[in-house]
This record gives C-alpha cells, structure tokens and sequence, in this order.
C-alpha cells in the first residue's frame, strides 16, 4: 500500500559454544542504524538452531558470527541445515576472527560474504544490503 | 500462490512464514491468503497478549508458558513486538533470545515484528499474522509487546485476554495506571517472586484491584525463569477465557477488534483519495485546519457521488 520499501529482515547468529558477543551485537545495531530489522537469537546456538529461526522469521540473509575458531565448521554446518529445510535461498554471510586463508574455504562451502577483522563497517552493511535485495528479487 | 495456500495448509514452516511477511507488509497476495484461512480454527484460538515494562520477564515468561503449554500438547504461536527506531526505521528485535529453548520445536511458531512507525496501523497487521498462525493450528496465540506507547494499548485490543507483567523495584505500578493499562488488563502478573518487594507490590495490586471491585480480574505470582507459578497462571488465563465465552464478553471483544482493524483498513484505503483531493483543490483556500477538514470531505463525498 505504502511506496516506502519494507525494511530488510536479517538474522544475527552466534554459533558455538564461545561466550563473547560484542561483534554480533556491534554488527547487529549498526545494522539496525542502517535500516534492517535484525532478530538477534543470542549466543551459543546450534546450527540447527539458526536455520529453523531464520526461516521462521522469513528472514533475507543470515549473519554468523565467529570468534572461537570454529568457523569452519559451524558456518558451513547452518548452510547444510538450511539445505536439509530445503531454505538454502537465503544468502548467509559470516565473520569474526578468520584467517583470510579460511577465507576460499568458507565460501566453497556456501558462506556468500566472509568478514574479517579488517573489513570495513560500510563494506559489511553493503554486501547485507545487496544480498537482501538479490534474495527479495527472487521471490515469487 | 497455490503452492503457498497449500503450504499453509500443510503446516510447512516456510510457507507460514512466507505468508506472515507478506500479510504483514499487505503485499500482493494478502487478500488470498486470509480469505483462504481456516476461520473455524481462527475463531476457536485463544489471543493471549502480554504488555509490561521494559525487562519485567515477559519474554522469559512467555518462554515458561511455551513449556507448560507443550506439554498439555498446545501448539503455539508467539508474535513478539518491539519498537522500530524513528530515526533509522530499523529494528533490534531480540525478544527470541530467551525463547530459543523452543527453537528446534517445529509446534511453537515464533515471528518477531517491528512496530514500524505505523500509527495504529499496527493492530491490522498483526491481527492478520495472528489470524495466519490460528489458522495453522495454533492455540494459545501469544503477543508480546512492550507496555508503554500507543500501539501497544493497540494490540491489547487484538487480544482476547490481556496480561500485564510487573516486577519488584521498577516503578511499574506508577507506569501501569498513567497508561491506563490497569483498566484494560484481565490479569495482574507479578513476576520475580524471588526478588524483593514482589509480596508488597502483589499486596499493592490487590488493594488497587479490591477498589475497583471487578470480580473479573486475577492476580497471579510467577517466578518465569524456573516457571514457578505459570501452571497456575495457565489455569488462570483458560478460567478466564470460559468465563468471557460464558458471558459473551468473549465474542463481544473479538466484534469491537474486528471493528477496529476494519476501519483502520478503509481509512487506509481512503487516504491517498484524500491526500490527492486536499492537495489539489483545498490546500490553498483554508487555514483552518478543522474547517478544511469539512470542506475535504464534503468534496469527497460529492466526488464520490458524481462518479457513475
Ligand atoms: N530473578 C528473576 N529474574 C527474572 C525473572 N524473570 C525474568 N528475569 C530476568 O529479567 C531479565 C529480563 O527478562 P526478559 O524476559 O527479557 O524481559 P522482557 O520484559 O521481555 O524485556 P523486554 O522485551 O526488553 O521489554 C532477564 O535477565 C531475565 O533473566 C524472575 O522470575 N526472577
Ligand atoms: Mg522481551
């Protein structure tokens, strides 16, 4: 009804069993600054988790955030139980600490965007804001 | 848009979701989408709204009422509402955290929602997500908001039972009767037993409750992080909901919703018609605003009649 674009829904998500979630929360508001609903599920979930609030929230990209190390395998662990609820259209991207040599790794795996510590803040809401766009244009 | 329908009707996850965003947002397909509800199940559910000040419990609570209604085999819906920024028209809608114990538990239907500046237009939107979620089974139907603005006492509208949840040492009672929330609240939650003050702030609402002589109204204890008291507090709310359907105030209150969501949706529809005729032919003559104001809809009206 309204001419005024309807905010982008994303999801912020930390996987895994580290405590700290001063990025997700920073990455979060600054995206809330920037426009998007964000639904933040908190720390330590599951995989499993992430995807099922992610489609329930009929959100346009997921956010992972890592600090533990364990990147490689929880990221490409929500892409694979996104693939499994037949949801693997929704664009996940992920940073934290990572070694840029992960970096390929990650996105063989279906991880769309990897964020490194270095990565500019505006450069972050911009691959959130082009994979929302790309994934609502692809809805019927 | 078949497959959606039948989506729905199958109870998949994504359709549903699907579904509540664009009831939501009313993009096209709204309309099919709620003229193909199950309005058997939509009238048989039970809209249960939560309103209270910032951090009494109300989603941990609404998390301990998730347990104990699974277990008497309840599907659940929960629409958790939160302000959106007037600034950025973002939101941080973080009231899942405490809810993530159900995440995996495909009978408990979550969806956050930003208020989104919408002045009142709120009601509408989320009376149609709650209508989509009764429609796919579930019952109780849960909306939490927070207990201070406007849209809030909007959506205690929506619901057939309103709980307001306080807790000890937040001033709550002061906020409570300014809003006027105390007039419209079935059940007075004291949450945080275990925090002090929580005996003289129910003895507090009981001597508020005992003046107002409303044999309808419940006061229940409840210490939502190890679900103390919510057994008793779900007795409570389904005593009160046999009651209302007894005295017909149930029905009463679903009417005087379904009469405030329907004319919020027609003077939505009547506004840009409005918008254009004031800017084109009344904009210039009046400064007085009550004045144009009858002047605008006079000339609506005899637009309205001169068209074939
Ligand atoms: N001691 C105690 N703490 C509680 C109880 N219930 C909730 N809390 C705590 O109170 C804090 C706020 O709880 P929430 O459930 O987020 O409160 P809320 O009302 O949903 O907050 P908003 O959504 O921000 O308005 C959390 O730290 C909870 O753990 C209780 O019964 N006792
Ligand atoms: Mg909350």
């Amino acid at each position: 009804m309204t001419k005024k674009i309807t905010p982008y829904r994303v999801l912020i998500a930390k996987p895994g069993l580290d405590g700290h979630d001063r990025g997700a929360k920073f990455i979060a508001r600054a995206l809330r600054d920037d426009g998007f609903e964000v639904i933040y599920t908190g720390i330590r979930r599951t995989p499993e988790e992430i995807a099922a609030a992610a489609i329930q929230e009929d959100v346009s990209a997921i956010g992972l955030s890592s600090l533990s190390g364990a990147h490689l395998r929880l990221f490409p662990a929500v892409v694979e139980a996104l693939k499994k609820a037949h949801c693997h259209d929704i664009p996940v991207l992920g940073g934290g600490v990572i070694p840029d040599e992960d970096k390929e790794e990650l996105k063989k795996a279906g991880i769309s965007q990897v964020f490194t510590p270095g990565t500019p803040l505006e450069e972050i809401l911009e691959a959130f804001r082009s994979a929302c766009r790309n994934h609502r244009a692809e809805q019927p | 848009m078949e497959t959606l329908l039948r989506g729905i009707r199958n109870n998949e996850p994504r359709a549903i979701a699907r579904a509540i965003t664009i009831v939501e947002n009313n993009e096209h397909g709204s309309e099919s989408i709620l003229s193909s509800l199950d309005h058997k199940s939509v009238d048989a559910s039970l809209v249960i709204g939560i309103t209270g000040s910032p951090g009494v419990g109300k989603s941990t609570l609404t998390n301990a009422l998730v347990s104990s209604l699974r277990s008497l085999g309840k599907r659940v819906g929960i629409i958790a509402v939160d302000p959106s920024s007037p600034l950025s028209g973002g939101a941080l809608l973080g009231d899942r955290i405490r809810m993530m114990s159900h995440a995996l538990d495909p009978d408990v239907v979550v969806r956050s929602m930003a208020t989104r500046g919408r002045l009142g237009g709120l009601c509408s939107a989320a009376g149609a997500v709650v209508r989509v979620m009764a429609s796919a089974g579930c019952s109780p139907v849960i909306i939490e908001t927070v207990g201070v603005g406007q849209s809030e006492m909007d959506i205690v509208r929506l619901a057939d039972i309103t709980m307001m949840v306080m807790a000890p040492g937040l001033g709550d009672e002061i906020q409570a009767m300014k809003a006027g929330i105390l007039e419209v609240a079935d059940l007075l939650v004291v949450n945080k037993m275990d925090c002090r003050g929580a005996e003289t702030l129910t003895m507090e609402m009981e001597s508020v409750l005992r003046e107002k002589d409303d044999a309808l109204r419940r006061i229940c204890q409840t210490k939502a992080t190890d679900g103390y008291g919510v057994d008793r507090l779900i007795e409570t709310i389904y005593e009160l909901e046999s009651l209302f359907r007894q005295k017909g105030e149930f029905m009463k209150r679903r009417q005087k919703s379904r009469e405030i969501e329907v004319i919020e949706r027609a003077l939505e529809m009547l506004k840009p018609q409005l918008q254009e005729t004031f800017r084109s032919e009344i904009n210039k003559e009046s400064n007085d605003p009550q004045k144009a104001a009858h002047e605008l809809i006079a000339r609506f009206y005899k637009k309205l009649s001169a068209e074939p």
